[in-house]
């Protein structure tokens, strides 16, 4: 398993990001689906970036999904630690940490499974973890 | 209507400081605006429109404006990243084509290598940036960004460490020529996949250099670029395109140039294998093999093919580019290598680039550039121009 483990800054908070936060510290990983034209994005907004109705609602993803591409940033940084983006089952991609696994075994199109793991100031965010 | 014919670049200057820690970045601004109008044979009373982006100090182009005593009547601060200069240099000749300047400054200038920036940095735009809490915590750098780009190129096209590499090559042949290069020694593909792993599955020489300096350019009108003494530098075609993240529709496979390309040469009338010279945007090897895919110089997904065996070099391959050593090897200063891009683009126009870097009879060339960042957000702007 991977040593040391990056210490992950604390994200900034907003009055419209606030929700999506408050449920990564219950555990759920929360993406944008729009009752308008049934497209889900992220990150999530409160207008459809897709057809620009505000009939959003912020659901709760599975939390799986597969490792788009990734990067390791190996140099000039504390401890190395890995970029990527996942698509999750819902179709959207975003951008997280991989984590807790063998190094040198990632694989782009490997299945990974959300974790969330708490930032700085106590603030989890989603990370995610071979499934 | 086209842009063809409307403007002329009648001035470029690239600063020859590549660290500054004893100047400030106005100061900056204001040396290259001296060489520009200088090297154009106008002055400064002469500048009616004035152009610059987020590298200018304070606020944009109130500060400057004020700082270098202009009296412009349009102004247009867009902010695009490294590819600002191109999309001025468009605006410029759009402002020109309605009268609304005549002589206008384009002027970029930073001092990043005295301030300690780097590629490994985790980039913070501030708290109001929509998607900064979810890309900042995870420590979204450029070189990263960058990595993730080049991973995912590999996977769907096959391309390798060793034809990333032949980008640098081909750049630091040209950049042995140039007095003014940060890094001058010729490398081989070896040199390149032998350098410390930054951000997989990107090399310490796959990334440009970190420099201080600025550049700026002259675009004017076709009656006063013809009163000039300088060789007729003419705008032919111009695009721009952001692209991002796409609410999570996320393809990294292509960029902004897939849009712009396509724009400029049809309005330029052109098409990719009449360009003798192109300036692209070498913020990391990858990059160049993106935006020659997308501009159409070769069959997407075959830019590492492409690029291979030298075909980069002047003098050896079909496509010379940055015949001034680029942002890999020349300078990158304030990050942004949009403004260097089409001052070697005019040098190899005018046939003022290196002897050894000239391509013979350059007609026609082409600038590109990427700005921001092409693993989340970026601009790409393209230029063609055409020696009259």
């Amino acid at each position: 398993m991977t040593t040391a483990q990056r210490s992950i800054p604390s994200p900034v908070t907003n009055p419209e990001n606030l929700e999506y936060f408050d449920a990564c510290a219950k555990g759920i990983l929360l993406v944008g689906k729009c009752d308008a034209c049934g497209e889900y994005h992220f990150y999530p907004r409160r207008i459809c970036p897709h057809c620009f109705a505000d009939q959003v609602k912020w659901v709760p993803a599975k939390g799986i999904g597969t490792i788009y591409t990734y990067s390791t940033m190996h140099r000039g940084v504390p401890v190395p630690y890995t970029i990527a983006y996942v698509t999750l089952d819902e179709g959207v991609s975003m951008m997280t940490n991989i984590v807790d696994f063998p190094p040198g075994s990632l694989t782009i199109g490997q299945k990974v499974k959300v974790q969330f793991t708490p930032t700085e100031g106590g603030q989890p965010v989603p990370t995610f973890t071979p499934a | 209507m086209s842009i063809q014919g409307k403007a002329y670049i009648a001035g470029a200057f690239e600063h020859p400081t590549r660290k500054a820690p004893d100047k400030s970045v106005a100061q900056l601004h204001a040396e290259c605006a001296r060489g520009a109008l200088a090297d154009a044979g106008l002055a400064k009373n002469d500048i009616d429109g004035y152009f610059c982006a987020g590298d200018a100090p304070g606020l944009g182009p109130m500060s400057m404006v004020d700082y270098m005593g202009l009296k412009p009547r349009h102004v247009d601060s867009t902010e695009s990243g490294g590819s600002s200069y191109l999309i001025h240099v468009a605006h410029a000749a759009e402002a020109i084509a309605l009268g609304k300047c005549s002589v206008a400054l384009i002027t970029l200038a930073g001092r990043p290598r005295s301030e300690g920036s780097s590629g490994t940095q985790a980039r913070n735009y501030g708290a109001s940036a929509p998607d900064m809490a979810y890309e900042f915590p995870y420590g979204m750098a450029t070189a990263n960004g960058y990595g993730m780009v080049a991973m995912r190129h590999m996977h769907e096209y096959g391309t390798t460490s060793e034809q990333l590499a032949w980008v640098k090559v081909a750049a630091s042949h040209h950049a042995q020529y140039n007095e003014h290069a940060m890094l001058r020694d010729v490398v081989t593909v070896e040199d390149v996949i032998n350098s410390p792993l930054i951000a997989d599955p990107l090399h310490r020489l796959d990334c440009c250099v970190v420099s201080d300096g600025g550049g700026a350019l002259i675009v004017t009108s076709p009656e006063i670029a013809k009163s000039l003494k300088r060789p007729l530098v003419k705008i032919m075609g111009v695009g721009e395109a952001p692209k991002g993240q796409m609410g999570g529709r996320v393809n990294l496979t292509y960029s902004g140039a897939a849009v712009t390309g396509p724009i400029a040469f049809a309005e330029a009338g052109v098409k990719p294998a009449d360009i003798q010279y192109a300036s692209i945007y070498d913020s990391f090897t990858i990059t160049v093999i993106m935006q020659i895919e997308d501009l159409g110089f070769c069959k997407k997904g075959e830019g590492g093919k492409f690029v291979a065996d030298g075909n980069l070099i002047s003098g050896v391959g079909k496509l010379p580019f940055n015949t001034d050593g680029g942002g890999l090897c020349n300078n990158h200063p304030a990050n942004r290598g949009g403004m260097t891009k089409l001052i070697e683009a005019v040098r190899q126009l005018r046939g003022e680039a290196h002897p050894k870097v000239q391509v013979p009879n350059c007609r026609l060339a082409l600038a590109h550039g990427t700005g921001g960042q092409l693993g989340t957000r970026h601009v790409g702007a393209t230029v063609i121009m055409e020696r009259e």
